[in-house]
């Protein structure tokens, strides 16, 4: 069952200013990676992916995010050889495999 | 405003952090076994920490007025080696009749590998031999998805575990609805730089309800703010939540799960 706030308020007051910074970092960000050649990462491509998600309607746009950046298969893997995550799926970067040779 | 943390290590944290999350309005804290940023030699130092988690935190805690309560467990970043966690689960038992100990957690997977599942399922039997609550990790990032289904699917697999006794920490937008619907509680985390924010954990409250949720902080050795769930109350009065509902999610809900073991007592 949805709870929405008992006393509604403005929320473009409320976050825009949040969003906008936010937003200009992240170009900053693309911009600073562009001028340093530093584009050619799997995480980078997932970014831009994440970014498409953000155009669509249907107010599912963070979830949709996340399923870009996630492991889609369903089997345990053999084993684990590192305790950590980078935040984005590398085996599912079907345009860093092409740009490899891979197949597709 | 008085509130619960639900998961804290404080292990890793300063006193003054206690005396802070106090000022803020805590009178409870829960601390699950968790991994303590290196790997434990042996199936000692795990003995020491539970010893730790139920002598010397409940203490350090209660000097400011703070209950704290812990759970018990080897997580899953030290359980590709099964022999030692093997040895570790085996330590167990004694501690889950410590009077402040409320279940098995955190449990769940890292990776998502074959023996992480195998020791996930060796801690489930562990709490449904001994009628435990459970407290599930699950992974991070790009592994949260793949493993947030595969642990559902293998509690929901175990004919003695109540799914209302269980809660699924860092939950997400893309996580939420497979734990709410297996009939499990959901967890959501409020980290700086992961996990979810105030504003998303607030979003997730509207979409999916206050009934079987709450907010902790998860504060440990990372990068992680103690004062994470007084500071999400805030956002929600500014965002219009009324003073009842704000009390249910950051007070009411963690007693309502965790006093479904006895031992769960807050004044």
């Amino acid at each position: 069952m949805k709870s929405p706030p008992k006393n509604p308020v403005n929320l473009v007051d409320h976050g825009f200013m949040d969003a906008r910074w936010k937003l200009l970092d992240i170009a900053a960000f693309l911009d600073r990676l562009e001028r340093n050649n530093a584009e050619d990462d799997y995480r980078v491509r997932s970014l831009y992916a994440a970014l498409e998600q953000l155009g669509k309607r249907g107010a599912q746009r963070t979830e949709n995010a996340l399923l870009v950046w996630s492991d889609t298969t369903t089997e345990p893997i053999p084993a684990a050889h590192t305790k950590g995550a980078s935040g984005a799926w590398e085996a599912g970067d079907s345009a860093g495999e092409q740009a490899k040779g891979g197949s597709a | 405003m008085k509130y619960i943390e639900p998961h804290a290590h404080m292990v890793s944290r300063t006193t003054d952090d206690y005396e802070r999350i106090a000022l803020a309005g805590c009178v409870a804290l829960c601390e699950p076994a968790f991994w303590a940023g290196y790997d434990r030699s042996s199936e000692q130092g795990f003995y020491d920490y539970f010893s730790l988690l139920t002598g010397f935190e409940p203490a350090r805690a209660a000097t400011f007025g703070i209950q704290h309560y812990s759970w018990m467990c080897i997580n899953p970043k030290e359980a590709e080696d099964i022999k030692l966690a093997e040895a570790v689960i085996d330590l167990i038992p004694p501690f889950l009749d410590k009077p402040t100990v409320l279940g098995i957690g955190e449990i769940g997977l890292n990776k998502n590998s074959k023996n992480e599942l195998i020791i996930l399922e060796k801690h489930i039997q562990l709490a449904a031999d001994h009628d435990q609550l459970i407290l599930v990790h699950t992974p991070h990032l790009e592994d949260k998805l793949k493993g947030t289904r595969i642990i559902v699917d293998a509690i929901k697999n175990h004919p003695k575990i109540d799914p209302s006794r269980v809660i699924i920490d860092h939950v997400e937008e893309h996580t939420i609805a497979t734990v709410l619907d297996a009939g499990m509680w959901a967890g959501m985390t409020l980290y700086p730089e992961s996990k979810v924010t105030p504003n998303r954990a607030i979003d997730m409250i509207e979409n999916y309800g206050d009934e079987t949720i709450w907010m902790n902080s998860a504060c440990d050795w990372g990068v992680s703010d103690p004062l994470a769930v007084p500071k999400t109350a805030q956002v929600m009065r500014q965002r219009g939540h009324d003073p009842a509902r704000i009390h249910k999610v950051v007070f009411e809900n963690p007693v309502t799960f965790m006093s479904q073991c006895p031992k769960f007592k807050v004044d």
